[in-house]
């Protein structure tokens, strides 16, 4: 188990360190960082030296150098907008980033779980026909129409829901502004996760059901229907157990359709995450922003995955992480 | 005993409830960067500056100037303009407003590099006594009011000490304000949220004004934006993208207020990396392919006024039988004669974010120069990624808009059609590499000439000497477009500046 973690660790070094080389190398063509500091009648070589104060004159090396100097002690540079460490900008907004996935993969486990046992233990039944039509309908339609559909109906002609923002918050152990207790922020965070869950649902209800299936069809459920346990037990307790399986794995991975997908939802909602800060990013030039969100989210990226992997092991002990070679 | 009290306490609540704040909850495309209005020269440092400071005067709808802080001016010669002052001031922090702020604040732009290039042309201000200030030129200046409309006096008690103007860090002035103006900001998130409240103790007593509080919200999305007010979760927007201009006029409730603007859209055709553009026959050719009324009426939903020149009709170097020419057949013949029947094939490259409708209007010019047999190789780019592109003069023919700082077509003159000089910063813009010396010395000529006579014929040879050689390709006027729900007034407080007056912001309780 340590040796696993360690082993990770390193892992996680070089996919930090690579990251932080490919997002100093796409940074050239962003834009003009400068450009969206001073108005348009700045002269041209006032903006010259405004870049040679802020070091962009300098060649790829020396930039990356003076980055990587910084990054070890924890600074991953001042975000041009914010005017505040990069790092402290993004931890700000993660809550709001991190209440909406929570929620979303809520939504996801409630209800794909029992949709997608539904499908497979009675394929002929009309409800299971229809889930396994939506879900197609769902897995091919992108989030964005989806979430503008949602906005049409839930807010505009019905008025159930507001249509941007966060709402009301309220302040956590002084670290955390949260959405969860209140009612205005409840309902704020109806629409993007539901839309966010939409996104990802379809295809955890089609894995759960074609993995049960084929679990369902193996031998010792067939041993534990002759020996004359009651359904409910075989299909919960047996079989939902070992479909979960590859459930978590591909869980993981999609672990990072989540984050793309909250650039999305966070974008179309105007919701003040992580995913909003870094289009903003992009579309402001601020540079150090947008490599200091691929470091971060390159670092969640290695821990949901350590995470699944460690989850792996509790539900089949018989996966041995260290001699897996993961 | 008991039901009296919860009578007692039910009506004060109704009453409290009738005198409840009238809130403004209002949607932009964008907030400002920072605090300190004299960091960034920008469209929402401006609108910004409108609410929580007052201009020395502003501009009314009608194109005249408004005395604000500035009750009068008076010039005591060429190049002296002497200012009275309100009296009745104070900034938001209780300090009174008198004419060593003025002095300090012009003193202060003058340091900044965003407004240094317009308050340049002063050269020093000096205080006559607690309420009048004169303000001295280094020559005659025929837009000294023009400028003026920038001063937005700070506290120079306030500010003094702590002044700094820095882009790239944090700063006193950054985040801390004290101003005069009709709103006290409360708080603000960066990027997501602003608060303002009605100063209670604001000179302007007559206004019609009664917003006593804002919550400004960046939306940067035009679909949310526009579902923000549909949904009623905000009162006021801008702004409204042409596709969705049909849905909303047709909702009930809600208005569509637009005013053409003095912005300026255009083609650059670059003489240096293109020698059949050093052919004026080419550029006429271009410009007659071209049919500006069409663009306006099918992609920009008549939202726009077509440009046969770069000055609108508000300023004074227009001229009004300057109207925009399409005739392909004469373009032919053109290229024809230029020799260039078979045509060339060119780049271009326009922003797909910047302005209205921008990448379809670029799209559409493409297959009009394509009847002229110019094929164009388009390349549409984010505003961030194209204006490097811009800069670097990356394509044979690159899209700009630009409004004038000044109100004034010498501004236009000055950064899109002057020569090049990096030094200072005359034809930055100016991606046709288009180089006239006698406009140059026009312009030069109508930046000193007082006499309105002399400066109107000045800024109109400029025009003719432009259409005569074809030097740029005008297209339109981009309108303006704001949307609020029919009890927020908002038709009276707009402007073609886009500096929406909110302190004068009147909202109907239904």
């Amino acid at each position: 188990m340590l040796i696993f973690l360690l082993r990770r660790l390193v892992q996680a070094c070089f996919v930090m360190i690579i990251i932080s080389i490919i997002s100093f190398a796409i940074q050239d063509k962003l834009g003009d960082p400068v450009q969206q500091m001073v108005g348009m009648t700045v002269s041209p070589e006032e903006r010259n030296q405004l870049r040679n104060e802020l070091g962009l004159n300098d060649g790829f090396f020396s930039q990356y150098w003076r980055f990587a100097k910084g990054a070890i002690h924890g600074d991953l540079g001042t975000s041009y907008y914010y005017k505040e460490p990069a790092l402290d900008v993004i931890l700000n907004k993660l809550p709001a980033t991190l209440e909406l996935a929570f929620c979303a993969i809520l939504i996801i486990i409630f209800v794909a779980t029992p949709c997608g046992v539904l499908a497979a233990i009675k394929p002929r039944h009309l409800l299971s026909r229809l889930l396994m039509i939506v879900s197609s309908i769902g897995l091919s339609v992108p989030i964005f129409i989806v979430a503008i559909l949602m906005v049409y109906v839930f807010s505009i002609e019905l008025n159930m829901a507001p249509s941007f923002g966060r709402g009301q918050t309220t302040e956590i152990f002084g670290l955390w502004h949260s959405g969860l207790f209140t009612k205005d922020g409840l309902k704020h965070l109806l629409l993007p996760s539901l839309s966010l869950a939409i996104a990802l649902m379809p295809i955890f209800v089609r894995l759960i059901r074609a993995e049960m299936m084929e679990v369902l069809q193996s031998e010792y459920i067939r041993f534990a229907w002759s020996k004359g346990l009651s359904a409910p037990r075989i299909y919960f307790k047996h079989a939902l157990k070992n479909t979960m399986l590859p459930v978590i794995t591909v869980g993981g991975i999609q672990a990072g359709t989540l984050v793309a997908y909250t650039i999305l939802t966070e974008t179309i909602f105007q919701w003040p995450g992580m995913g909003f800060l870094f289009m903003d990013a992009v579309n402001r030039v601020d540079t150090p922003l947008v490599s200091a969100y691929l470091i971060v989210v390159g670092g969640i990226f290695v821990i949901t995955n350590t995470l699944v992997d460690l989850i792996y092991g509790l539900v089949n002990p018989t996966v041995r992480l260290a001699s897996h070679g993961l | 005993m008991k039901i009296k009290v919860i009578i007692a306490c039910c009506l004060a609540l109704i009453l409290w409830n009738k005198a409840a704040a009238t809130t403004l909850r209002m949607a932009f495309d964008a907030d400002p960067v920072s605090l300190d209005p004299h960091e960034q020269l920008s469209e929402s440092t401006l609108q910004f500056s409108h609410l929580v400071f007052d201009p020395l005067l502003r501009w009314k709808q009608n194109g005249q100037f408004e005395p604000r802080l500035a009750t009068k001016w008076q010039r005591l010669d060429a190049q002296t303009m002497r200012f009275y002052l309100r009296k009745d001031v104070t900034f938001s922090n209780g300090n009174t407003f008198s004419a060593k702020d003025v002095v300090y604040t012009i003193q202060r732009l003058k340091r900044s590099p965003d407004f240094r290039a317009m308050f340049d042309t002063i050269d020093s201000v000096s205080m006559v006594d607690e309420y009048t200030v004169d303000v001295h030129t280094t020559y005659t200046n025929p837009l000294l009011l023009n400028i003026m409309t920038y001063v937005f006096p700070l506290d120079k008690a306030f500010y003094q000490g702590h002044d700094e103007i820095i882009k790239y860090g944090e700063t006193f002035a950054s985040s801390n304000v004290s101003g005069t103006g009709p709103f006290i900001l409360i708080n603000r998130e960066l990027g997501s949220r602003m608060e303002l409240k009605r100063n209670p103790n604001y000179w302007d007593k007559d206004t019609v004004g009664n917003v006593d509080h804002i919550i400004l919200t960046p939306i940067h999305a035009d679909s949310t934006r526009l579902a923000a007010l549909l949904s009623g979760d905000v009162d006021f927007i801008f702004p409204v993208s042409p596709i969705d201009m049909e849905r909303t006029k047709k909702m009930p409730g809600i208005q569509l207020v637009t005013l053409p603007s003095t912005r300026i859209l255009l083609l650059h055709m670059n003489q240096k990396r293109r020698v059949e553009f050093q052919d004026v026959r080419v550029r006429k050719a271009i410009n007659l392919a071209i049919n500006k009324p069409l663009i306006v009426e099918k992609i920009l939903k008549g939202y726009a006024t077509p440009a046969g020149q770069l000055s609108p009709d508000r300023f004074l170097g227009h001229i009004n039988d300057l109207e925009p020419e399409y005739n392909v057949s004469k373009a032919l013949d053109l290229m024809k004669q230029a020799g260039y029947e078979k045509g060339f094939r060119i780049s271009m490259m326009a922003p797909n974010n910047r302005y209205m409708n921008d990448e379809k209007v670029a799209q559409a010019i493409t297959a009009m120069l394509a009847r002229i047999n110019i094929t164009v190789d388009l390349k549409t780019l984010p505003k961030a990624q194209y204006f490097k592109e811009f800069d670097n003069r990356s394509a044979d023919m690159m899209m700009l808009g630009w409004q004038s700082d000044t109100m004034d077509s010498n501004n236009l003159f000055e950064f899109i059609i002057a020569c090049a000089d990096a030094k200072t910063g005359l034809g930055a813009y100016n991606a046709s590499e288009y180089c006239q010396p006698s406009i140059d010395d026009d312009i030069r000529q109508a930046n000193r000439e007082m006499n309105p006579e002399r400066r109107l014929r000045l800024l109109q040879q400029i025009e003719k000497t432009l259409d005569k050689d074809a030097a740029v390709v005008p297209l339109y006027w981009q309108s303006l477009i704001w949307a609020a729900k029919d009890n927020v007034k908002i038709q009276d407080i707009v402007n073609d500046q886009n500096y929406p007056h909110l302190g004068d912001l009147f909202i109907e309780t239904p």
